[in-house]
């Protein structure tokens, strides 16, 4: 082909360009998924509750990633700040991920369990009022907006699209009770989920609100789940520099 | 002006494009110095190839022959050294094991390890380390409830910069409150309608407050047994339950302060109290913080209250 018929037509220049500059990313994009060490192998990481998935939606809706990450790097003083490094695996179930690039607040990939519940609702309600300092805004309505959880079957449907392993059929909940435990498999179950978001958020007094669900259960109950699941005292120390 | 540099036709050599008749484009060398630079780039990746992880193939890829190394705990509780391919979650271990910083760090750890809280205390050097560490976790882990300065948020969370300490200032009750999180608990009370009023008034009676007639205080007095089992006789607390002293004007979960001299309002505060009970959580750091971490934490809260 001639240079001059590429130049001097455009619809043609636009499909060799898109074909030439996609090379880059498909050069580094494509290995990973074959390369077997890109997701850790590690035991612990599950799919999200119904009422997890709930509270990460309004995470995400609230646009929260604007200024929190979810990722902590391999870096020493990080280390003493958050925890341990992220995991690959960690965000395995997520779609999309919320690693993020900003911080105006601290990294959330490991506060579950840092605060009490009745702290992450009143500093939802009024950050203020606990961290006088504080630049995040305040969240009252979620305290005060019923959760809808009304198509929380079809938004599992359509994360067991993406590759959530959420189960529909005998076979696949039979596969989830093998691989999470059959307490956990039956929180994965779709035809369940109306049932196992009430009664997880029954369980615990999650916005101190008992009776009632609100946006701030589900946030609260998401916020509380973040980085908890892997147990890192059972690896050794240096355990997960192999996987890379 | 300047006028554009004009080459004389026939001086460079042209493309040999020629547009709308007349119109040509020069084809002139690239600059030496950015040629250089370029053939630079290649021989660079080249070299970076060699050395560090790159190129992906099947399920594995290029490892590179720069190697970190580090050591870990074998079975036997020996060090053994490990080498790595280069790669930054090797960097990370080895930074915690022997970055200057970490190094400076250690030894201070290692002599806050081997010493008693009573020998830290009387050692200014180590006593500052360990100050000055728990001051920096206190920031990252505790200020967000117990504030900034420890004054914690009445209602929600104590105040740890008074000396009245609900569950005592031993520094193994301390050290194992941090470890262990604490469940604060005061049952709702059953307490009759007709006598709260005079059982707040007691209760304050017991702190100052001289305006509380003494007929209020007697009658709130004897419906005031039924809270002595946790608060104690004369009302001066437990700290094994972690109930508080009522006698002491200092206040926690009760907002009496905030009512200034407004007496109604202090005791509709202790009234809340009664009748809503007490709840409320500090998580446990145990699995989150290293045992020297919670020891020097101790010793920056303990002192916080004056200690
Ligand atoms: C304008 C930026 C901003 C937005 C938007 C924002 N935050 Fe924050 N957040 C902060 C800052 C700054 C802090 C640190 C000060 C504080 O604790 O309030 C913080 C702290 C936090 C913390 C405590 C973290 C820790 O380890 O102490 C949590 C949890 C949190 N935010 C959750 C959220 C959630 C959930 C949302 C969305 C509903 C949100 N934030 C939206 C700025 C923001
Ligand atoms: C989620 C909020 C929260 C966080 C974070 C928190 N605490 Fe607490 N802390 C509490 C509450 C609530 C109590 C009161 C418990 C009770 O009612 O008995 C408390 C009580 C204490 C006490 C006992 C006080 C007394 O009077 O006996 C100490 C000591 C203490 N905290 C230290 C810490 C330290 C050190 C940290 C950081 C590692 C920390 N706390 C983090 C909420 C918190
Ligand atoms: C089962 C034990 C128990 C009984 C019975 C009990 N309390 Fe308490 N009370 C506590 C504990 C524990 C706390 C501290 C809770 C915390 O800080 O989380 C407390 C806290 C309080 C406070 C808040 C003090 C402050 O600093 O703000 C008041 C007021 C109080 N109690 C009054 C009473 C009265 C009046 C009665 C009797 C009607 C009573 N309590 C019965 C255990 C008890």
């Amino acid at each position: 082909m001639k240079h001059e018929s590429i130049e001097i037509n455009s619809g043609l220049l636009i499909v060799l360009t898109l074909a030439v500059i996609s090379i880059g990313g498909l050069v580094e994009i494509v290995p990973l998924f074959h390369i077997e060490d890109t997701v850790e192998d590690v035991d612990g990481v599950r799919p999200y509750t119904p009422l997890e998935i709930r509270g990460r939606d309004i995470y995400v809706s609230e646009g929260c990633y604007a200024c929190h990450s979810q990722m902590i790097r391999p870096f020493r003083d990080e280390m003493l700040r958050y925890g341990h490094y992220s995991l690959a695996a960690e965000s395995q179930y997520d779609h999309p991920f919320q690693w993020g690039s900003k911080r105006t607040g601290p990294d959330l990939a490991r506060v579950g369990g840092k605060y009490s519940n009745e702290w992450q609702t009143q500093h939802l309600v009024n950050p203020q009022s606990l961290v006088p300092e504080s630049i995040m805004p305040g969240y009252p309505w979620l305290l005060e907006t019923p959760l809808d959880y009304s198509q929380i079957e079809e938004r599992m449907v359509a994360l067991k699209r993406a590759g959530v392993p959420y189960s529909q059929t005998q076979e696949e909940y039979d596969a989830n009770v093998e691989k999470f435990g059959k307490e956990m498999a039956d929180k994965l179950h779709v035809p369940n989920a109306t049932q196992v978001l009430e009664d997880q958020a029954a369980a615990e007094n999650w916005d101190g609100k008992p009776g009632e669900i609100t946006e701030m259960d589900a946030l609260v109950a998401y916020l509380q789940m973040l980085g908890t699941m892997v147990d890192f005292s059972k690896y050794e120390d240096g355990h997960f520099n192999q996987f890379r | 002006m300047s006028q554009p540099k004009k080459n004389k036709p026939g001086q460079v050599e042209t493309t040999g494009h020629v547009w709308d008749g007349d119109l040509r484009e020069y084809n002139n060398p690239l600059p030496r110095w950015w040629l250089w630079a370029f053939y630079a780039t290649i021989v660079f990746a080249v070299v970076y190839w060699i050395l560090y992880p790159a190129w992906p193939y099947g399920d594995s890829y290029t490892k590179g022959i720069n190697t970190v190394e580090y050591t870990v705990e074998g079975e036997n509780g020996e060090e053994k050294t490990v080498t790595e391919h280069w790669n930054t979650r090797a960097l990370f271990t080895k930074s915690m094991q022997s970055s200057p910083s970490a190094l400076a760090q250690q030894e201070w750890i290692d002599k806050v390890e081997g010493m008693s809280f009573e020998e830290i205390e009387q050692d200014p050097d180590t006593l500052q380390f360990a100050m000055s560490v728990g001051h920096g976790t206190f920031g990252d882990f505790c200020a967000a409830c117990h504030g900034a300065g420890g004054q914690g948020k009445i209602g929600l969370f104590p105040n740890l910069a008074d000396n009245a300490w609900l569950h005592g200032n031993s520094y193994d009750t301390i050290v194992s409150k941090i470890e262990g999180g604490i469940n604060g608990m005061m049952p709702a009370q059953n307490v009759p309608e007709d006598t709260i009023d005079d059982l707040a008034k007691y209760v304050l009676s017991l702190s100052g407050n001289a305006e509380i007639s003494g007929e209020a205080a007697s009658r709130g007095k004897q419906a005031f047994a039924s809270c002595a089992g946790c608060h104690g006789q004369d009302a001066q607390g437990n700290d094994g339950i972690g109930a508080p002293n009522l006698a002491d004007a200092i206040w926690d979960v009760a907002d009496v302060p905030g009512c200034g001299d407004d007496l109604g309002c202090k005791v509709d505060e202790i009234t809340h109290v009664v009748n809503n009970g007490i709840q409320r959580q500090m998580p446990a750091f145990g699995d989150r913080l290293t045992e020297t971490q919670i020891r020097m934490l101790a010793i920056y809260v303990r002192q916080l209250g004056g200690n």
